[in-house]
């Protein structure tokens, strides 16, 4: 079923690596895109930087647009002591937007569209946070459970209700990003095919398909701007988790 | 006599320094109106959306959450279904505060 608006997100085995334990590890089609993600981030920011021009050529330019977007995010929220984090948040920034872009190219996969992906993300993130916050305050790290000024007969409540928050944080962060692309890549495709079963319908099927065309232009352009802005939204989120943990009470 | 008078003189100082107070107070509501404002005004429709997506899941998690604290409670110890309506009602309260923490209306946390 080719205007099938589900079927892109179809995770297809291509060859199997062999069991572990009685699973079965296969290379999908999802493995195989993140492993493109990877060898284009990777291509370009060797080929981006190779060059290290003191007058930077346009390739390098870009890379170092790149680099002070992510950098100027994280130390606005994080401060310079979080430029340690740098490796992780840039990595994290360059994976999902290229991930996301690269789903963009008609007939790709979109990795990022698959909850298991993001949470996936969103964990590391998250397990960075505690294991660092511990690390550094030790159980200071549990003050940002704790707010100050409360009285003591609700602050059981409270600490519940943080906890709870801070819980929930991996999960609005998967989330997000997961029904973003999810939800785009769909819409995208129900108007596309709404263009190919108009076309089936006749001259008048003809003139009646211009408007979802126009439909599918628009939100092709849209679903370019979600891409970037998600993964925006996404580390930027990570930098203030991970602000967090470096200053859990300021 | 002079107690009325002084007591008179207290007041109208208190009174100028209330006026004070108020331009001062009126003066820091139009700035950081206007910063809002200009934040709002930047973008509306794609930063419209982005934000309509972060409030919505921010708050989906929070219940996600504590339906599914409540849930472990309820196997681990039996107490079906008290945790479960416990938590869920609790990771309603945190989503709320995660949706108004990332709106900006409340302090964020550990503060």
């Amino acid at each position: 079923m080719a205007n099938d608006p589900i079927q892109q997100f179809q995770i297809n085995k291509i060859f199997s690596l062999g069991e572990v334990g009685g699973v079965e590890f296969a290379m999908t089609n999802s493995a195989i895109f993140m492993i493109a993600t990877i060898v284009v981030i990777s291509g370009f920011l060797i080929m981006s930087t190779s060059g290290r021009g003191l007058v930077p050529s346009r390739w390098q330019s870009t890379a170092e647009l790149i680099y002070e977007l992510v950098a100027s995010t994280l130390r606005n929220t994080a401060g310079t002591e979080g430029m340690k984090f740098f490796p992780l948040v840039f990595s994290l920034f360059t994976f999902v937007l290229t991930a996301n872009l690269i789903g963009m190219f008609p007939y790709f996969f979109t990795v990022t569209s698959h909850i298991i992906v993001t949470l996936a993300l969103a964990l590391l993130v998250i397990t960075t946070v505690i294991l660092y916050g511990f690390m550094r305050n030790g159980m200071g790290f549990l003050k940002l459970f704790v707010p100050s000024g409360v009285p003591g007969a609700i602050l059981p409540f409270i600490v519940i209700i943080e906890i709870l928050s801070f819980l929930s944080r991996p999960i609005s962060l998967s989330l997000r990003l997961f029904g973003n692309m999810l939800a785009g890549h769909i819409v995208l495709k129900v108007f596309a095919g709404f263009v190919v079963s108009l076309t089936a319908a006749g001259a008048a099927g003809w003139l009646g398909a211009i408007f979802p065309f126009a439909m599918t232009i628009a939100l092709t352009a849209l679903e370019f701007l979600v891409a970037c802005l998600q993964a925006y939204v996404f580390t930027i989120l990570t930098c203030v988790y991970l602000n967090d943990a470096i200053h859990p009470s300021h | 006599m002079s107690e009325t008078n002084k007591e008179q003189d207290k007041t109208k100082e208190l009174d100028s320094r209330l006026e004070d107070l108020d331009a001062k107070l009126a003066h820091m509501n139009q700035k950081s109106e206007q910063t809002n404002k200009a934040q709002h005004g930047t973008g509306a429709n794609a930063s419209g959306l982005a934000m309509a997506w972060r409030l919505g899941s921010e708050f989906i998690a929070g219940v996600f959450v504590g339906g599914a604290i409540g849930w472990l409670l309820d196997t681990w110890f039996g107490l079906a279904p008290w945790g479960m309506i416990i938590f869920t009602l609790l990771g309603f309260v945190a989503g709320m505060l995660n949706m108004l923490r990332s709106a900006g209306k409340i302090a964020p946390p550990g503060q």
